[in-house]
C-alpha cells in the first residue's frame, strides 16, 4: 500500500498519541487506589524537575535508559527482540567490578576507558551466546535472551556471594572501589563551565558517554555499512541473502553492539553511583530500555527524548513512593501501558488516523 | 544412594511443582497453535495467583479466588488477542507488556488493599485446594512398592493437580478429533484457507487465546491457593518462561508436553531438596541448581534435542487487505 | 451432492444472469483498484477476464467471494440482489473460487482441507467419512482423481489444485471462479483442466476464468471482458474479437507482439556449467546434474513449467544456494559452497542478477529507491566516503541519473521501493544490475506482474545488453518471452535440460511437449 500519512504524523503524532493513552490509564490506576492523580503529577514534576538535585536524578535515571533503550534499538533494526538487556547490563556491572578492582587506579581518566571497555565486553559476551544460537541453530533469541537473564543473576548471585564479597562481610557485594575510580559527576562537570549544579544528585560523567553513544549509533545504523546491511536484513531475510549479506555475520555484529550497549549502563550506575557491585544493581533497566526503544522508533534522537521522559518517570515515581502510599511499581505499570500501546496497539491508533489522513486527502483531491 | 521413600517425594514434589507449568504449557500450546505466540503466560499466571489469593482471603471461599483469578487472567488474555488479533500487533511486544502489567499491577493493587509490602494474608482452611485422597489409598498402602506409589504419589494432590493432568488427554482429543481443533489448527497454519472456507480467523483466534487464559488462570489460582498459601511479589518466578520453553521442547504436542513438564519439574523438586547437592565430590552451588532449568531451555533450544518446527502461522498477525 | 442437479435451463437467453455486477468500487489507501464496474455473466456460460497485471480483475473477484469488502455497488446471484460480507456468505450463495496461491492447510490430508469449515457437527469423524464418498463421486464424475489421505505437503500444483476444485464442488458451488489457474500448469495439465471446465459448463456451472493468456480466452470462453486501470472497458462475444484487438482493449493503446531483435554476434565462451546438482532442505534433488554453456553476446533462454529447478540454477549462479559440480566464469572456477559462494562474491566476478521475485530479494520495499539502487553493491568504493562512512549524497545523486536514464516513474529518489508500480520497480532492479555492464547477467522472470508497456523496455534493455557484449541467462514460464528473447532455448524439466532449440526451428508446441519431459533430442 501506498503512504497515506506524511512522515511527521507517522514519527510524532502516533508515539504521542499513544503516550496520552498510556498516561490516561495510568492516571485510571492512581484514581482507582484512591489518589489523586493530578496532585500525583505535581509532585513527579517538583521531585524530578524541580531542582538540579531533582534533575541530577532524572538524568542519572535516563543515562541508563539511554543505554538499553539503544541496545534495543539496535537489535530491533536486524528485527531481533533483545529482551536480554538486563543481563547483559548484570554482567556490564561485573566487568566493571573487575576491572575496578583489580588496580590501584590512580586516576578516573586512565580507569574510565578501561571500565568502559570491560563494561562492553561482557554485555557483549553475554549478548554473544544468544547470538550465535539464533544465527546458527535458530534458537528463537527473544527465548534465549530471556534464560540469559535468569542465568545471569545467578551468575552473579554466585559471584557475590562465593568469589567477590569481602572476607567478614555478610552483604552480598563487592567492597568499595578505590577512589582512583570515582567519575566526575555534572556537579564537577558543570563548576568547570560556572554552572551551579547539586553536588548530592548522582548525574555523572556517565550521561556524556550515553550521549556520545546516540551519535554513533546513528552513524552506524545511517551511515555505515554494516548498518546498511543491518537495516537491509532487519526488513528482509531472502533480499539480504540475494545481496550478499551474511545473515550469521549480521546477527552476531548487531548483538554485539546491542549487548556491549547494554553492557555500557554499568559505568553509570556500578562506576558512577554506587561504586561498589551490589546484587540487582540494574533495577530493571534493562526491561525499561524496551520501552524506551518502542516510543523512539529506535531512532537515537528519540531514544534519547524517551529515556529522559523514563528518567522523569522513574524519580518522580520514587518522590511519590516516598511521600504518598503510591508504591514504585507503579512505574512498572506505566512502563507496561507505554509498550503496550506504542508496541503492541500501534495500529489502534495508527488505522483511524490513517483514514483520517486519507479523507483529508480526498477531500482537497 | 536415595532410598525408595525418598524417591517417591522427589517425584510427588515433581508432580506438584509440574501441574502449574503443565497447565501454562497447554495454554501457550493452544493458542501457538492458533498462531498466536504467547510470551506473556508469566503474566497472565501473576495476575491469577493475585486475584485468586486476594479473593480467597477475602472471601474464605478458595472456588471463589479461583474464579477470580481466572477472570483477571482472562483479562489480560483479551488485552492480548486485542492487541494482536484485532489491531494485528506484534506478539511478543504485546507478551513482554502484559507480563510488566501484572509485575506492577499486582504489587500496586496489594498495597493498596492489604498494606502488607505487595503480598496478600496468608490463607487458611477453605480458602486453599486441599489435598484429596484417591479412593482406596489407605486401604493399598501397606502393598509393597505399588502401595507407597498410589498413596504417596498418585493420591494426596490437590483439584488444580488432577484437572492439570486430565487436560493432557482431553486437548489431544479437542485439537485432533473436534470440528474446533480441526480449525484450531488450519488457522494457526493457513488462516487465508480457514477464511477462505468461510470460518472468521478471528473468532477462532479468540476462543484460542480464551482457552489459554482460562488454564493460565487456573495455574495461577494454584501457585498462591494450593501450593503456597497467598500470593507474594513475583511469586511465579519465571514458570511462565519455563512453560513457553517446555512448549518448544515438545513441539507443540500435548502428550510431549507432558514429559517436558514433568522434566522441569523434576528438576526444580530436585533444588528445591538438595540445596548443596555434590556429583563426583564436586560440590555444585546452590545458584547453579537454580539457574539449571534456563540452562537447560537454552540447550533444548540450541537444537540439541531436535529441532523443533512452530506452527507456519505463527506470530504473523493475519492481514487480508494489502 | 454437487453437479446433477444443477439446472440445465440456465443457457435459456430470459433466464436471469448467474452474476451481476453493478457500480462495483474498490481502494486501497489512495489505490483506486476498482471504479465503477458492471458486468453480467449468463449461467451456464464461461466467461473470460483479461487484463494487465493491475489492472484490479483478482480484486474484482474477491470481493465477488467476500475476501474483501467494496466500498460501493451491488451484486446479484441469480437475479437476487445479496450481500457478501464474507466468504460464508459466498458459499452460501453458491460460490466457489480457485485463488492463484491456493488456500489449503499444507500439513492437512486432502480430505480435512475439502471438510474444513463445513464440518456439519463438532466431531470430525462422520464429516470425514461423507467427504470420503462425495470425492469418489466427484472424481467419477469431473476426472478429479486424488488420493483422500494424501497431506497437500506431499501433492504437487497440480494435485492441489484440483484439492482446490474439489473443495469448491463439494460445498455445491454453482458458480466457479478461478484466478490464474494455468501458471503454474504443464500444457498437458492446462489441457486436462480446460477438459474438467468444459464439462462443469455441460452441467450448468457457470465458470468466470481471470486470465492473461489470451489463447485460453480464446480456446475455452463463451464471453469475454476486459479490465484496464480498475475499470471495465469492454464486455464481448469472443467468436467475434481477435487477440489483437483483446490486446489492444487492454493496453489502451496498440501492442508491437514481436520484438525487432538483430541476430546476435555470440563472441568468446563466458558461462561454462558442468554437472550442476543440488538438493534443498528437505532432502530433495532440485537439479540433477545440468551443463551448459553461454558465450559473450547472446542470451540462453531456460524454459520450463515453474518448479523444475530453473530457480535454483539462478540462485547458485547468483551465489544464494550452495552445489556440487563445476562453474567456470570467464575460465576461472567459482566456489560453490566455500567462503566465496556468496552473492558478494558473485558480483565480484562480475555477475549479475536480476532475481525471479523482486519484492521478496530484489528490493527492500521500506528502502528509499536511491537505497535499492545500490543494494548488494554497497561495498563499491564509488559508495564510501572514507573508509568508515558511506557517501550517501554521492549514491542519492548517482540514483537519480539512473532513474532518468531508466525512465523509473516518478523519477524520485526519495520514495521507498514500495511506491512504485511493478514496472517501474522492476526497472530500479534493471537499472542497478544493468548499469554496472556485466560480464554475465542472470534474469529470472524479468516481465513478470509488469505492465505491457513496460515490457518493451525491459525486453530492449536486455538485449542492448547482449549487444554490448554481455552473456545472458534469460529463466521465464512464458514461453512467448522465451521465444522473442532468446538466441537458444534450452527447456528444462524435473531438475534436468531436456535439450536445446534455436527460436526459428521450434515453436510453442514443441517446447510444451519437451516442458512436460518428452525427450525428442539430448542436447
Amino acid at each position: 500500500m501506498r503512504d497515506v500519512m506524511p512522515r511527521w504524523a507517522d514519527v510524532v503524532l502516533i508515539p504521542l498519541i499513544s503516550l496520552v493513552l498510556a498516561f490516561l490509564l495510568s492516571a485510571v490506576v492512581i484514581v482507582a487506589i484512591g489518589e489523586d492523580p493530578l496532585a500525583a503529577v505535581r509532585m513527579m514534576v517538583t521531585g524530578a524537575l524541580g531542582s538540579t538535585y531533582a534533575w541530577g536524578y532524572t538524568l542519572y535515571y535516563a543515562t541508563n535508559f539511554i543505554f538499553t533503550g539503544l541496545a534495543v534499538a539496535v537489535a530491533f533494526h536486524a528485527r531481533l527482540f533483545n529482551i536480554g538487556g538486563e543481563g547483559q547490563a548484570t554482567l556490564g556491572g561485573l566487568g566493571v567490578a573487575l576491572v575496578c578492582l583489580a588496580l590501584p587506579w590512580p586516576h578516573w581518566v586512565l580507569a574510565l576507558p578501561a571500565a568502559v571497555l570491560a563494561a562492553a565486553l561482557f554485555g557483549a559476551a553475554w549478548a554473544a551466546i544468544p547470538a550465535w544460537l539464533q544465527a546458527k541453530r535458530g534458537s528463537h533469541i527473544v527465548i534465549t535472551t530471556i534464560m540469559f537473564n535468569f542465568i545471569g543473576a545467578a551468575v552473579l548471585n554466585y559471584m557475590l556471594v562465593n568469589v567477590m564479597r569481602p572476607q567478614g562481610s555478610m552483604d552480598p557485594a563487592t567492597e568499595r572501589f578505590p577512589p582512583g575510580t570515582h567519575l566526575p559527576t555534572l556537579h564537577d562537570l558543570l563548576a568547570l563551565v560556572g554552572i551551579p549544579f547539586s553536588k548530592a544528585a548522582p548525574a555523572n560523567i556517565a550521561f556524556l558517554i550515553a550521549l556520545a553513544a546516540c551519535l554513533l549509533v546513528w552513524l552506524l545504523i545511517w551511515r555505515t555499512r554494516l548498518g546498511y546491511e543491518i537495516r537491509a536484513y532487519g526488513h528482509s531475510e531472502p533480499a539480504a541473502i540475494y545481496a550478499g549479506i551474511r545473515p550469521v555475520r549480521v546477527v552476531m555484529l548487531t548483538m554485539l553492539v546491542s549487548g556491549a550497549l547494554a553492557g555500557l549502563m554499568a559505568v553509570n550506575t556500578v562506576m558512577g553511583e554506587a561504586e561498589r557491585l551490589v546484587l540487582n544493581s540494574v533495577e530493571g533497566a534493562g526491561f525499561i530500555g524496551i520501552a524506551v526503544a518502542l516510543m523512539g522508533r529506535s531512532h537515537p534522537f528519540g531514544v534519547l527524548l524517551a529515556a529522559i521522559l523514563f528518567g522523569f518517570l522513574y524519580q518522580g515515581g520514587a518522590e511519590l513512593a516516598l511521600w504518598t502510599d503510591i508504591p514504585r511499581e507503579l512505574i512498572v505499570v506505566i512502563q507496561a501501558l507505554v509498550i503496550l500501546f506504542t508496541g503492541a496497539l500501534d495500529n489502534m491508533v495508527r488505522m483511524p488516523l490513517e483514514r483520517l489522513f486519507l479523507a483529508l486527502r480526498k477531500r482537497r483531491t | 544412594m536415595m532410598d525408595f521413600a525418598t524417591i517417591l517425594q522427589v517425584l510427588d514434589s515433581t508432580v506438584r511443582l509440574a501441574a502449574p507449568l503443565l497447565l501454562a504449557c497447554l495454554a501457550g500450546l493452544f493458542s501457538e497453535r492458533a498462531g498466536i505466540f504467547d510470551i506473556g503466560l508469566e503474566g497472565k499466571m501473576l495476575m491469577a495467583a493475585f486475584f485468586s489469593a486476594a479473593t480467597a482471603a477475602v472471601t474464605g471461599s478458595v472456588w471463589l479466588g479461583l474464579a477470580a483469578g481466572i477472570a483477571a487472567s482472562m483479562v489480560l488474555a483479551g488485552v492480548h488477542g486485542l492487541a494482536s488479533i484485532t489491531f494485528r500487533g506484534n506478539q511478543l511486544i504485546s507478551g513482554v507488556a502484559i507480563n510488566f502489567l501484572a509485575a506492577g499491577l499486582t504489587v500496586v493493587i496489594a498495597q493498596d488493599w492489604f498494606a502488607q509490602g505487595g503480598r496478600t494474608p496468608s490463607l487458611l482452611g477453605g480458602a486453599r485446594f486441599e489435598a484429596i485422597t484417591l479412593p482406596l489409598a489407605d486401604t493399598v498402602r501397606p502393598v509393597p512398592i505399588l502401595g507407597p506409589i498410589y498413596h504417596d504419589l498418585i493420591s494426596g494432590h490437590t483439584i488444580p493437580v488432577y484437572f492439570a493432568f486430565s487436560m493432557v488427554p482431553l486437548t489431544w482429543w479437542l485439537l485432533y478429533r473436534t470440528r474446533f481443533g480441526l480449525r484450531l489448527r488450519a488457522v494457526g497454519e493457513s488462516p487465508e484457507a480457514l477464511d477462505t472456507a468461510g470460518v472468521s480467523v478471528v473468532a477462532t483466534r479468540y476462543a484460542a487465546v480464551a482457552i489459554c487464559g482460562v488454564l493460565c488462570g487456573i495455574a495461577g489460582a494454584y501457585l498462591a491457593t494450593a501450593l503456597q498459601a497467598g500470593f507474594t511479589k513475583d511469586m511465579t518466578a519465571g514458570r511462565g518462561y519455563i512453560a513457553l520453553a517446555a512448549l518448544i521442547f515438545a513441539k507443540w504436542r500435548s502428550w510431549h508436553a507432558l514429559w517436558a513438564t514433568l522434566l522441569f519439574g523434576l528438576l526444580q523438586a530436585i533444588a528445591l531438596r538438595y540445596q548443596n547437592l555434590q556429583i563426583g565430590g564436586v560440590p555444585l552451588p546452590v545458584q547453579l541448581m537454580d539457574a539449571l532449568p534456563y540452562i537447560l531451555t537454552v540447550v533444548i533450544l540450541a537444537g540439541f534435542v531436535g529441532r523443533a518446527i512452530p506452527p507456519r502461522a505463527g506470530g504473523e498477525p493475519y492481514v487480508k487487505e494489502r | 451432492m454437487a453437479g446433477a442437479e444443477a439446472p440445465a435451463a440456465g443457457r435459456h437467453p430470459d433466464a436471469a444472469p448467474a452474476i451481476e455486477l453493478r457500480g462495483i468500487s474498490k481502494a486501497f489507501g489512495t489505490v483506486q483498484a476498482n471504479r465503477d464496474i458492471s458486468l453480467r455473466v449468463m449461467p451456464g456460460t464461461i466467461h473470460g477476464i483479461v487484463g494487465e497485471n493491475g489492472a484490479g480483475k483478482s480484486t474484482l473477484m474477491s470481493i465477488l467471494y467476500g475476501f474483501y469488502k467494496a466500498d460501493a455497488g451491488e451484486i446479484l446471484v441469480g437475479g437476487r440482489r445479496v450481500t457478501i460480507p464474507d466468504s460464508q456468505a459466498a458459499i452460501r450463495a453458491g460460490i466457489g473460487m480457485v485463488f492463484q496461491h491456493f488456500k489449503l492447510v499444507e500439513p492437512f490430508t486432502v480430505l480435512e482441507n475439502v471438510i474444513l469449515g463445513v464440518e456439519e457437527g463438532r466431531l470430525l469423524k462422520p464429516a470425514l467419512a461423507r467427504a470420503r464418498d462425495t470425492l469418489q463421486r466427484l472424481a467419477r464424475d469431473y476426472e478429479l482423481n486424488v488420493d483422500p489421505d494424501a497431506r497437500i505437503e506431499d501433492l504437487g500444483v497440480g494435485m492441489r489444485q484440483r484439492v482446490e476444485l474439489l473443495k469448491a464442488l463439494y460445498r455445491q458451488a454453482d458458480i466457479l471462479i478461478l484466478d490464474e489457474p494455468t501458471g503454474v500448469l504443464t500444457p498437458t495439465e492446462a489441457d486436462h483442466l480446460f477438459r474438467i471446465l468444459k464439462n462443469l459448463k455441460s452441467e450448468g456451472k457457470t465458470i468466470i476464468l481471470i486470465t492473461h493468456k489470451l489463447r485460453e480466452i480464446m480456446a475455452i470462453t463463451d464471453t469475454v471482458s476486459v479490465m484496464r486501470r480498475g475499470e471495465m472497458t469492454a464486455t464481448l462475444e469472443t467468436a467475434r474479437t481477435s487477440p489483437e484487438q483483446l490486446a489492444e482493449l487492454m493496453v489502451g493503446r496498440k501492442v508491437l507482439l514481436r520484438l525487432d531483435k538483430k541476430p546476435a554476434t555470440p563472441d568468446q565462451t563466458i558461462l561454462e556449467i558442468e554437472n550442476l546438482r543440488v538438493t534443498d532442505d528437505d532432502g530433495v534433488e532440485r537439479l540433477k546434474g545440468v551443463s551448459l554453456s553461454v558465450r559473450a553476446g547472446e542470451i540462453l533462454g531456460i524454459a520450463g513449467v515453474a518448479g523444475n529447478g530453473q530457480s535454483q540454477l539462478l540462485e547458485v549462479l547468483g551465489g544464494i544456494t550452495p552445489a556440487t559440480g563445476n562453474v567456470r566464469v570467464k575460465g576461472a572456477e567459482i566456489d560453490l559452497t566455500g567462503r566465496h559462494s556468496d552473492g558478494r562474491s558473485r558480483r565480484a566476478r562480475g555477475i549479475a542478477h536480476v532475481p525471479e521475485d523482486r519484492q521478496r530479494e530484489g528490493l527492500i520495499m521500506d528502502f528509499f529507491a536511491w537505497e535499492n539502487l545500490v543494494f548488494g553493491y554497497h561495498h563499491d568504493p564509488a559508495c564510501q566516503r572514507n573508509r568508515a562512512l558511506m557517501d550517501n549524497a554521492a549514491i542519492r545523486a548517482r540514483a537519480a541519473e539512473q532513474m532518468a536514464r531508466f525512465d523509473v516513474r516518478p523519477p524520485d529518489p526519495d520514495l521507498a521501493a514500495r511506491n512504485f508500480s511493478g514496472g517501474n520497480q522492476q526497472k530500479i532492479v534493471l537499472a542497478r544490475e544493468i548499469e554496472r555492464n556485466p560480464d554475465l547477467l542472470l534474469v529470472g522472470q524479468p516481465t513478470r506482474g509488469v505492465d505491457i508497456g513496460a515490457i518493451e523496455f525491459i525486453h530492449q534493455r536486455i538485449l542492448d545488453l547482449r549487444d554490448a557484449g554481455s552473456a545472458v541467462l534469460l529463466v521465464s514460464v512464458e514461453l512467448e518471452e522465451i521465444l522473442s528473447l532468446s538466441d537458444r532455448i534450452a527447456v528444462m524439466f524435473d531438475g534436468r535440460l531436456m535439450g536445446e532449440r534455436r527460436p526459428d526451428q521450434t515453436d510453442e508446441t514443441e517446447l510444451g511437449l519437451m516442458m512436460t519431459g518428452m525427450r525428442t533430442e539430448v542436447a
